[in-house]
C-alpha cells in the first residue's frame, strides 16, 4: 500500500509528511526482517559448526541399510541410498494421497449431490455422514480405521480366501499379474481404451448438440446407451490384448498368493496400514468437499434448473447438463484447498505406521544420519512444490471451466 | 498509533544480537548453566518400564532417571533437582543439540555415526542387545525361524539397520512394519499384525508386562546386536563429559569398594579402607577436578547408591522385569562393568 506520489505545492503539508513518515517505516521494517533472517542464518551455521554437523547434501548417496515395508520403486536395504528412500516415501505419499484425491471427489460429489436429494432418508443419511466425519479429529478417525481394520480382519495364519487373493491382518493379498515381454500391450490397451472412449463420448455430445439425432426433449438418450461402448472399449481392448497375447504364445503371467508358514505371501499387497490411510483421508475429506459441492449446487439460479425440468430434462441430466457444469466455478477455488489438505494430511501416515515421505525420510533418515536441517529443507520444499503445483493445475482447470463472457 | 512501532522495531533490533550471543555462549559450560538454573534438565525416554517411567504421583523411576538423579545429587545434593523431559527416539538428538536439555538419558545406542555426528558418550550405563518377542503359540526359539515373517520396529533406531542386516546377511527374508513409538509398536504387535516384536532386550522385558497375557509371550535367548546404552552430552564441553562419566564410576567404583546406599554413612564415619576413603571424599580433592565438592560420590551413593543398589531398585529380582545381571556385573563378577579409579 504505497500512498501516490504528492504533487508538488498542491497536495497540503500533511499529506506529504505522512507519505514519507509511512515510506520511512516501511524501510525500517524491510531492514529489521533483513537483519532478524540474516541473524538466524548465522546463528544456525554457527551453532552447526559448533555441533560439528557438515552441512550439505551429500549424506543423500549413502547406503540406506534400512528396510521399507511398501515401496513401489525397487529398494533394498543394501544397495540403496538414503535418496532412493526419499523416492520410496515420496512415491508412497504421491499414491495415497493422489487415491484419496480420487476416492474423497466421488464420495463427497456423491454425498453432496445426496444432501440436495428430495429423498428424506438419502438426504438425512448425507446430513449425518458430513457432520459426524468432518467434526471429529482425522487423527482420531485414522487411529480408529486402523484399530477397525486389524481387529476386524482375520488372523494372519488363518487368512479368508476367495479366488487366489487372502484377506487378513497382514492386508489384502491379490493375484498380481507379471509385465514381462510384450506383456505392456494389456496396460496400453487399458489406455487406448480410456482414450477411444472418451473421444467417442464427445463425438455423441457433439452430435447431440448440432441437432443430428432426435433432441433430447423428443428422447433422452438413455445412460446405458451412452455408456456401454465407452464401458466396452475401456474393458475390452485390454481383455482382447490378453487373449491375443495368450494365443500369440506369450501369456501374461500372474503371480499367485500362497499362505506361508506366517501368513499369506506373493502376489500384490495392500497394507493395511495403507488401507487405514487412504479409507480414513478420504472419508474426512469428502465430508467438506461434500458441503463444498452442495454449496456449489445451491448457488446456481433456481431458474436454471426450473428451465431444464420444463425441458423434459430428468433430474440426472439436469445435474449433469446444467447445474454441475455452472456450480463447478464457486466448487473449483474451495476444492483446491482440500486437495492441498489431503495431501498434507497424508502426513499423519506417521501415526499409523504407513512408510510416506514423512514416517521415512522426517523419520528414519533423519534419525540416522542426524541432517536434520537439510532433511527439514527438503521435505519442506516436496511439500510446498506438491501444493503449488496442484493448485496450478487445479487454477488452470478452473480457468477453463469458468463461463465465457461474450 | 503511528509512532509506536518504530521504538518497537528499535528495540527488538538493539536486542536481537545479545539474544543470539547468550544463547551460543550458554551451550559452551553446560555445568555452569545447570547450576544458574538451579535444576538439572534429562532427557528420557519417558515409557520405558525400569529406565525412564513416571508413577501414579508423576515420580519418576528408573535406571536413565536415577542416573541423571544421581548427577543432580553430586552438583546440588539434591537428587530431586531434575526435570524430565520425555523426548521421542527421533527428536531426542535435536534436543540435545539445541540446549532444551543438559543430558540425554534415554536408554540410547553409542554408535560411532551418532558420536561424530551428534553428540558425545561418555561412558557405557547399560549392556545390551537386541531381541525379538514372539508369541509362545509359534513355538519359535531362534531368530532364524523368522525367516519370512512381519516383524514390528520402533523407527529411527539402530534396531532397523541390526535386522536389515541381521537377515540379508543369512540370506533371509522379513517384511516390516515401524512405528514411531513403542505404545504404537507394542499395540500392532499385540493385535496380530506382526509375528514378532524386536527391540532392546531390555525394554522387551517392559514391553511384555504391558501385553494383556504377558506370559503368552516369549523373549528369544539371542540378541542380535551388541547395544551398548550411554549418557548423550552436547560436543565441545569437554568438563560436562568427565562430570558425567564420572557420575558413573563413582557408583561402579562404590559398588565395587563395598559401598551401599545401607551403609554409605556408617562407612563414611568409621572406614578405615582408603580406598573408601578417596571415594567418599575424606582423603584428597577430587571433586574439584570435576567442578564439585569433596563429598560429590558420598552424594551420589548416599541419595541415589551404587551401581547394584540402582539396578536391583530398577531392574532386578525384586522388580516385575527380573531382568538379571548377565553384562552388567561388575568385571570382578564376569560383566562387564569396569571404573577407573578414583585417585
Amino acid at each position: 500500500m504505497r500512498a501516490g506520489p504528492p504533487r508538488p505545492g498542491s497536495a497540503p503539508r500533511s499529506a506529504r509528511g505522512r507519505a514519507l513518515q509511512a515510506l520511512a517505516l516501511q524501510v525500517l521494517v524491510a531492514l529489521a526482517l533483513a537483519g532478524l533472517a540474516c541473524l538466524a542464518v548465522t546463528n544456525a551455521s554457527e551453532k552447526l559448526a559448533r555441533q560439528g554437523i557438515t552441512a550439505g547434501f551429500g549424506f543423500l548417496a549413502q547406503a540406506a541399510g534400512f528396510d521399507i515395508g511398501q515401496r513401489l520403486i525397487p529398494y533394498a536395504a543394501a544397495t540403496s541410498t538414503y535418496l532412493d528412500a526419499f523416492w520410496v516415501g515420496l512415491l508412497n505419499t504421491l499414491l495415497v494421497s493422489g487415491l484419496a484425491i480420487g476416492l474423497a471427489t466421488l464420495i463427497g460429489f456423491a454425498v453432496g449431490i445426496a444432501r440436495l436429494s428430495p429423498n428424506w432418508l438419502l438426504r438425512t443419511l448425507a446430513a449425518t455422514y458430513v457432520e459426524a466425519l468432518r467434526n471429529l479429529p482425522l487423527l482420531l478417525q485414522l487411529l480408529v480405521w486402523y484399530v477397525a481394520v486389524r481387529v476386524m480382519l482375520p488372523e494372519a495364519r488363518d487368512p479368508a480366501a476367495w479366488g487366489g487373493a487372502y484377506l487378513s491382518q497382514r492386508g489384502l493379498v491379490l493375484p498380481r499379474p507379471e509385465f514381462v515381454g510384450a506383456a505392456w500391450l494389456v496396460p496400453a490397451a487399458f489406455v487406448a481404451g480410456l482414450v477411444g472412449a472418451r473421444a467417442w463420448m464427445r463425438r455423441r455430445a457433439r452430435r447431440d448438440a448440432a441437432g443430428a439425432e432426435p433432441g433430447p426433449v423428443a428422447a433422452p438418450a438413455p445412460v446405458l446407451a451412452l455408456g456401454l461402448p465407452a464401458l466396452a472399449l475401456v474393458l475390452g481392448l485390454p481383455a482382447l490384448a490378453w487373449i491375443g497375447l495368450g494365443l500369440a504364445g506369450h501369456p501374461v503371467g500372474i503371480a499367485w498368493p500362497s499362505p506361508g508358514p506366517f501368513g499369506p505371501e506373493g502376489g500384490l499387497g495392500i497394507l493395511p496400514e495403507f488401507a487405514a490411510l487412504l479409507l480414513g483421508l478420504s472419508t474426512y475429506t469428502a465430508a467438506f468437499i461434500a458441503e463444498i459441492v452442495r454449496a456449489g449446487l445451491n448457488s446456481v439460479a433456481r431458474g436454471q434448473g426450473e428451465a431444464a425440468a420444463a425441458l423434459g430434462l430428468s433430474r440426472a441430466k439436469t445435474l449433469r447438463l446444467v447445474t454441475i457444469p455452472q456450480a463447478m466455478r464457486v466448487i473449483v477455488p474451495p476444492l483446491t484447498s482440500q486437495y492441498l489438505n489431503v495431501t498434507k494430511n497424508s502426513s499423519l501416515a506417521v501415526l499409523i505406521g504407513y512408510p510416506d515421505l514423512v514416517h521415512v525420510f522426517m523419520g528414519t533418515v533423519l534419525n540416522q544420519t542426524n541432517q536434520a536441517v537439510e532433511v527439514v529443507a527438503i521435505t519442506m520444499a516436496v511439500y510446498l512444490t506438491l501444493s503449488l503445483g496442484l493448485a496450478a493445475l487445479m487454477n488452470a482447470y478452473n480457468r477453463r471451466a469458468a463461463p465465457v463472457t461474450r | 498509533m503511528r509512532s509506536l512501532p518504530i521504538p518497537l522495531l528499535a528495540a527488538l533490533l538493539a536486542a536481537s544480537p545479545a539474544l543470539t550471543q547468550t544463547a551460543v555462549r550458554a551451550q559452551a559450560d553446560t555445568l555452569a548453566q545447570v547450576r544458574a538454573r538451579g535444576h538439572l534438565v534429562c532427557g528420557v525416554s519417558g515409557g520405558v518400564a525400569g529406565f525412564s517411567m513416571p508413577d501414579g504421583q508423576g515420580r519418576w523411576h528408573g535406571l536413565d532417571v536415577d542416573f541423571c538423579r544421581a548427577l543432580a545429587a553430586a552438583i546440588f545434593d539434591d537428587p530431586d533437582a531434575v526435570r524430565f523431559i520425555p523426548q521421542s527416539s527421533a527428536a531426542r538428538f535435536t534436543a540435545l543439540q539445541s540446549g532444551e536439555i543438559d543430558v540425554l538419558a534415554r536408554n540410547t545406542t553409542w554408535t560411532l555415526s551418532r558420536d561424530t555426528a551428534a553428540m558425545n558418550f561418555p561412558v557405557i550405563t547399560f549392556f545390551d542387545g537386541q531381541g525379538f518377542l514372539v508369541r509362545k503359540s509359534l513355538a519359535i526359539t531362534a531368530v532364524k525361524q523368522l525367516d519370512r515373517a512381519t516383524i514390528c520396529l520402533q523407527q529411527g533406531t539402530t534396531t532397523e539397520l541390526n535386522t536389515a542386516d541381521w537377515f540379508r546377511t543369512r540370506g533371509l527374508s522379513y517384511q516390516v512394519v515401524t512405528f514411531a513409538n513403542s505404545e504404537q509398536t507394542l499395540g500392532a504387535y499385540e493385535s496380530g499384525r506382526c509375528d514378532a516384536y524386536s527391540t532392546d532386550k531390555s525394554s522387551l522385558y517392559g514391553e511384555r508386562l504391558k501385553t494383556a497375557h504377558p506370559e503368552a509371550h516369549v523373549i528369544l535367548e539371542e540378541a542380535i546386536s551388541k547395544e551398548p546404552f550411554a549418557p548423550g552430552v552436547r560436543q565441545g564441553d569437554d568438563a560436562w563429559r568427565d562430570l558425567v562419566a564420572w557420575t558413573h564410576y563413582a557408583m561402579i567404583d562404590a559398588e565395587e569398594a563395598g559401598i551401599s546406599q545401607a551403609n554409605v554413612d556408617r562407612l563414611r564415619g568409621e572406614t578405615l579402607s582408603p580406598d573408601v576413603k578417596r571415594i567418599l571424599g575424606l582423603e584428597g580433592r577430587y571433586g574439584q577436578g570435576l567442578g564439585l565438592t569433596g563429598d560429590w560420590a558420598y552424594r551420589i551413593v548416599h541419595h541415589v547408591g551404587n551401581y547394584g543398589d540402582v539396578f536391583a531398585r530398577n531392574l532386578g529380582d525384586g522388580t516385575p522385569l527380573k531382568i538379571p545381571r548377565g553384562l552388567n556385573a561388575l568385571w570382578t563378577n564376569g560383566g562387564l562393568h569396569y571404573g577407573p579409579p578414583i585417585r
